[in-house]
């Protein structure tokens, strides 16, 4: 059962491109992130499902029934599409129970909207917002905002749920405990539901699957573990944080790199070849207690994040000898001193080689 | 609605035509999607909008019309007599409002929004009072006090024993000096106003970062906070350069021979309405001129910053320090308001009786119905305006509800004649159909009416209405707008539940600022009344030209009153921008 589905949207604005031909499609229940930098398409993705923008070419489905293409357009209040705005769009004039009731078309007078309302009330309890219900959103903090703006989303039961960005304008702390919330929220009332976000980390937590956007075309599409052990080029292991990067050319089947020498995979012969190495995938160690060629370097830096510790390391490049520096990382608390010298090996799962022209840049 | 399902219609046939036919089809699409565009731009709300438009745009077109369409050889005569006398009083009018309102609204401004002394939290808001005053009401009351027989060359001469005006020399207040003084007095409050809101927008850092590079305060002010506030204060001085166009009071009453004087004089003396509106169509040129800067200055607002400056940055000024910018703030405030206020309630008080035989309850009548009306049709057109270029967001639709603005920069005596000739041509009309049909005439019905009236008055205030609409619009983001349609609210309930209640307040400004300005008219309401039909304003300037001022002081007075409550609104909000950036 597909619940939502793109197919062959192009759209731009004042001629300037912003889609380039996207289809996607979300089954029935699932939770589906769209991945990417800002600009990149996504919040107009978003905002064509719920017909807030009219489609320019292509087609959009709900439960498989065309609600917008270049002949047809049903307005939004007959779409029944849950939208969650990043700046939340609460209405400044009416209460927060007002807030979440307004989608209830005519209050509490028709059965299936008492159910709603009492729905309502309980998640409100739930949130322990309770004593806001009579409140206006303009006195509530960024958090209780967004609980509010989420239930009124939801309050109607649409089938589908489109989220923008929901929680950028939340501190860091407040973020990890909203991500759970909605996550589960959005499960138990089994709406399908696509959330637009610039974090890897984000979508990785809450999606079932990813989809990695870049300049108006999804560029990868999988699970989240898909997406960050496979990406397919460098673009989309980009999204997970800074890397280690080197370019060469490729020889004997082999890239020749200042962190030593990798399998071109199915790269041609004389082809340029970026590899990638993720901070965890230069792994500091002491003693000599592992196998394969020692290596060692001296220690620039090094930063303990609570779950991992991060260390920049100088070493001589295997390819010149010149000297170089990279990005490591172990995870517990693990801070040698500065100028210390250490071994260090690379895991090769968290090494990536791509051809040039797929950069992604 | 009607063209949206038409063309649906119209598409479903054309396409199903072309079905096959591959060449066919594709020409079939061009069109399809040309008509597509012209549906969207064309819906009913451009249609509404271009109607507005429309209404605002004729008297424009009249006046051009006129001035072009050959009526003997006025053109010739007025340039090589009276023009170039118009040109040049307009100029220098022009010059000197604009440099007096630009030193006390920019200075008044400074001091109260950088420094702390006795006084500032009162200026703040009294330095707004003169706005309530309209120019030719200062005048009246400054002739009465500064002319031979007041009460100031009175006590002078019993003073120093002078007999008569030969034995000493004092400033003749009905002259240009004086109609300069007199405009400067009640129009720099637009200057302090957007200077003040200006100078509250800069970043703090920036004038302290020139404080730390070495800048005094003085090299800071015209260094930094001066040309980081000059788009702002120039359409502020743009703002006051309109107005005084649009005075006739004034310069009539002063005998100023400036281009709406001179309107005046070709069309009621002399009788030649084509003249008076070759002479509209030059004073047209410099509004456009001004409209021009106005537009330039707005465009280059780009840089300010939107950290308030908090209060407690602001240094105390003791000592004589203090003392000065007391003085310099209470000048403007004490000839502008407190002193023709007193002299208005001492009038008032002392010719109650006489007034109300004067007929003040029928002046006062006429002038609540007309400007209640008024307000009401513009507020009305206003939120059509502003709601459709919500809706359409089309180019036509924005440049329909730009035209319909256009008419506040206008003069008044310009609308007039502008409005006066299609409406008489369109009465002849009527009363020559309505002749044909029953045999009786229907005479003035629109030009010899309160019709008249209420059209220039919208014309003219519709771009307040429209403007005060419009920005409470601009607080309710379009994500409120798609919040509410994506939680199945149509366009007619989005309006009423999300809309009407966040817009009551803008739009209640809306009727409150284009009422008192209807109150405060009087150029368009001399040329445009009914026979007879007498105004506060126009009664009042009728008996101070008869220097029987003091019997229209109740009246005046009455419009004083209405004019400070736009003043409340506009202190309230300043107060309210204050505390903001105290957080």
């Amino acid at each position: 059962m597909t619940a939502l589905e793109y197919r062959d949207i192009v759209h731009g604005f004042d001629g300037r491109p912003v889609l380039d031909g996207v289809s996607l499609q979300v089954k029935q229940g699932e939770f589906v992130c769209l991945l990417g930098p800002s600009g990149c398409g996504k919040t107009t993705l978003l905002r064509l499902a719920a017909g807030l923008e009219i489609v320019q070419s292509g087609s959009i489905l709900l439960d498989d029934k065309v609600v917008a293409s270049k002949q047809l357009y049903v307005p939004p209040e007959q779409r029944s599409i849950g939208l969650m705005f990043q700046d939340y769009a609460l209405f400044p004039h009416l209460t927060v129970m007002e807030n979440i009731l307004f989608g209830l078309g005519h209050g509490e007078r028709s059965q299936a909207d008492k159910g709603r309302s009492i729905w309502a009330r309980n998640m409100l309890a739930g949130f322990g917002l309770t004593k806001l219900a009579d409140h206006y959103p303009g006195t509530l903090s960024g958090g209780e905002q967004q609980r509010v703006a989420l239930l009124r989303a939801l309050a109607p039961n649409p089938p589908v749920l489109l989220l923008d960005e929901p929680f950028s304008s939340l501190d860091a702390a407040r973020r990890i405990e909203m991500r759970e919330e909605t996550v589960k929220l959005i499960r138990e009332a089994g709406t399908s539901a696509i959330m637009v976000t610039h974090d890897g980390e984000e979508a990785m937590f809450m999606a079932d699957r990813i989809k990695v956007m870049n300049k108006g075309r999804i560029v990868q599409s999988g699970k989240p573990e898909d997406i960050y052990l496979k990406p397919k080029n460098a673009f989309v292991a980009s999204l997970f944080g800074h890397a280690n990067r080197y370019c060469e050319t490729v020889s004997k089947g082999y890239v020749e790199t200042p962190l030593g020498r990798f399998k071109a995979r199915d790269l041609d012969e004389g082809t340029s070849a970026c590899i990638f190495i993720r901070p965890e995938g230069v792994i500091p160690y002491e003693g000599d207690e592992e196998t394969g060629e020692a290596r060692d370097a001296e220690v620039v830096s090094s930063h303990y994040l609570g779950i991992a510790s991060h260390i920049h390391l100088r070493s001589k490049s295997l390819v010149d000898g010149a000297s170089i520096t990279f990005h490591a990382q172990r995870s517990g608390h693990y801070l040698p001193r500065i100028g210390s010298r250490t071994n260090y090996r690379i895991d090769p799962a968290h090494v990536f080689v791509f051809g040039k022209e797929n950069d992604g840049e | 609605m009607i063209s949206k399902n038409y063309m649906q219609t119209l598409k479903g046939v054309s396409s199903r035509i072309l079905r096959g036919d591959v060449s066919l089809r594709f020409a079939g699409a061009a069109i399809i999607d040309y008509a597509n565009r012209i549906c969207r731009q064309l819906d009913g709300w451009t249609f509404i909008a271009l109607l507005i438009a429309l209404l605002v745009a004729v008297p424009l077109l009249a006046v051009l019309w006129l001035a072009f369409s050959p009526s003997g050889d006025i053109w010739s005569h007025l340039a090589s007599t009276v023009l170039p006398h118009y040109i040049s009083t307009s100029l220098l009018l022009m010059l000197g409002v604009g440099v007096g309102v630009s030193l006390i609204g920019t200075g008044t401004a400074w001091l109260t929004t950088t420094y702390r002394f006795t006084g500032c939290r009162f200026f703040e808001w009294a330095l707004l009072l003169p706005l309530a005053v309209p120019a030719y009401i200062i005048a009246y009351i400054y002739t009465d006090v500064l002319e031979y027989a007041g009460p100031i060359q009175g006590a002078l001469r019993d003073l120093m024993g002078w007999k008569n005006a030969k034995d000493y020399w004092f400033p003749e207040i009905r002259s240009l000096g004086g109609a300069i003084i007199m405009m400067v007095l009640t129009l720099y409050p637009y200057v302090y106003l957007l200077a003040r809101s200006s100078f509250l927008e800069q970043s703090t850092a920036v004038l302290e970062a020139g404080r730390v590079l070495g800048r005094g305060p003085w090299r800071s002010f015209f260094e930094l906070a001066l040309p980081l506030a000059r788009p702002a204060i120039v359409v502020g001085v743009s703002l006051a350069l309109m107005e005084t166009l649009n005075d006739f009071g004034t310069v009539d009453f002063f005998a100023v021979q400036t281009f709406t004087a001179g309107i005046y004089d070709v069309w009621l003396n002399m009788n030649n309405i084509a003249g008076a509106a070759q002479l509209a169509i030059v004073m047209m040129l410099f509004v456009f001129a001004l409209i021009a800067v106005e537009r330039l200055a707005r465009k280059g607002r780009r840089f300010d910053s939107v950290t308030g400056r908090t209060s407690s940055h602001r240094q105390r000024l003791v000592g004589w320090q203090g003392f000065a910018a007391f003085g310099v703030c209470l000048v403007p405030v004490l000839l502008g308001f407190i002193i023709p206020a007193l002299v208005l309630l001492k009038h008032a008080i002392n010719f109650y009786a006489l007034s109300f035989e004067a007929g003040f309850l029928t002046h006062a009548w006429h002038s609540l119905l007309i400007s209640s009306i008024v307000a009401l049709v513009s507020v009305a057109l206003g939120l059509l305006l502003a709601y459709g270029v919500r809706l359409s967001g089309t180019n036509l639709m924005k440049s329909a509800s730009r035209l319909a603005s256009i008419g506040y920069a206008v003069p008044g005596s310009v609308l007039a004649v502008g409005i006066l000739i299609p409406l008489t041509s369109l009465d002849h009309g009527l009363d020559a159909l309505s002749k044909d049909l029953f045999g009786f005439g229907t005479g003035l019905l629109l030009s010899g009416t309160m019709f008249a009236l209420v059209y220039g008055y919208t014309t003219r205030f519709m771009a307040l209405s429209h403007g005060s609409v419009e920005a409470g619009l601009a607080r309710i983001t379009p994500n409120m707008e798609g919040a509410a349609r994506s939680l199945g609210a149509t366009r007619g309930r989005t309006l009423r539940r999300i809309h009407l209640p966040l817009l009551r307040g803008s739009m209640l400004t809306a009727v409150l600022i284009v009422f008192v300005d209807s109150m405060k008219e009087l150029p368009m309401t001399m040329l445009l009344r009914p026979f007879n039909f007498e105004t506060l304003a126009t009664h009042a300037h009728q008996y101070a030209s008869d220097e029987l001022f003091e019997e229209a002081a109740l009246g005046s007075l009455a419009i004083v009153l209405a004019g400070i409550i736009p003043v409340i609104l506009l202190s309230r909000a300043i107060a309210g921008s204050s505390k903001e950036s105290q957080l």
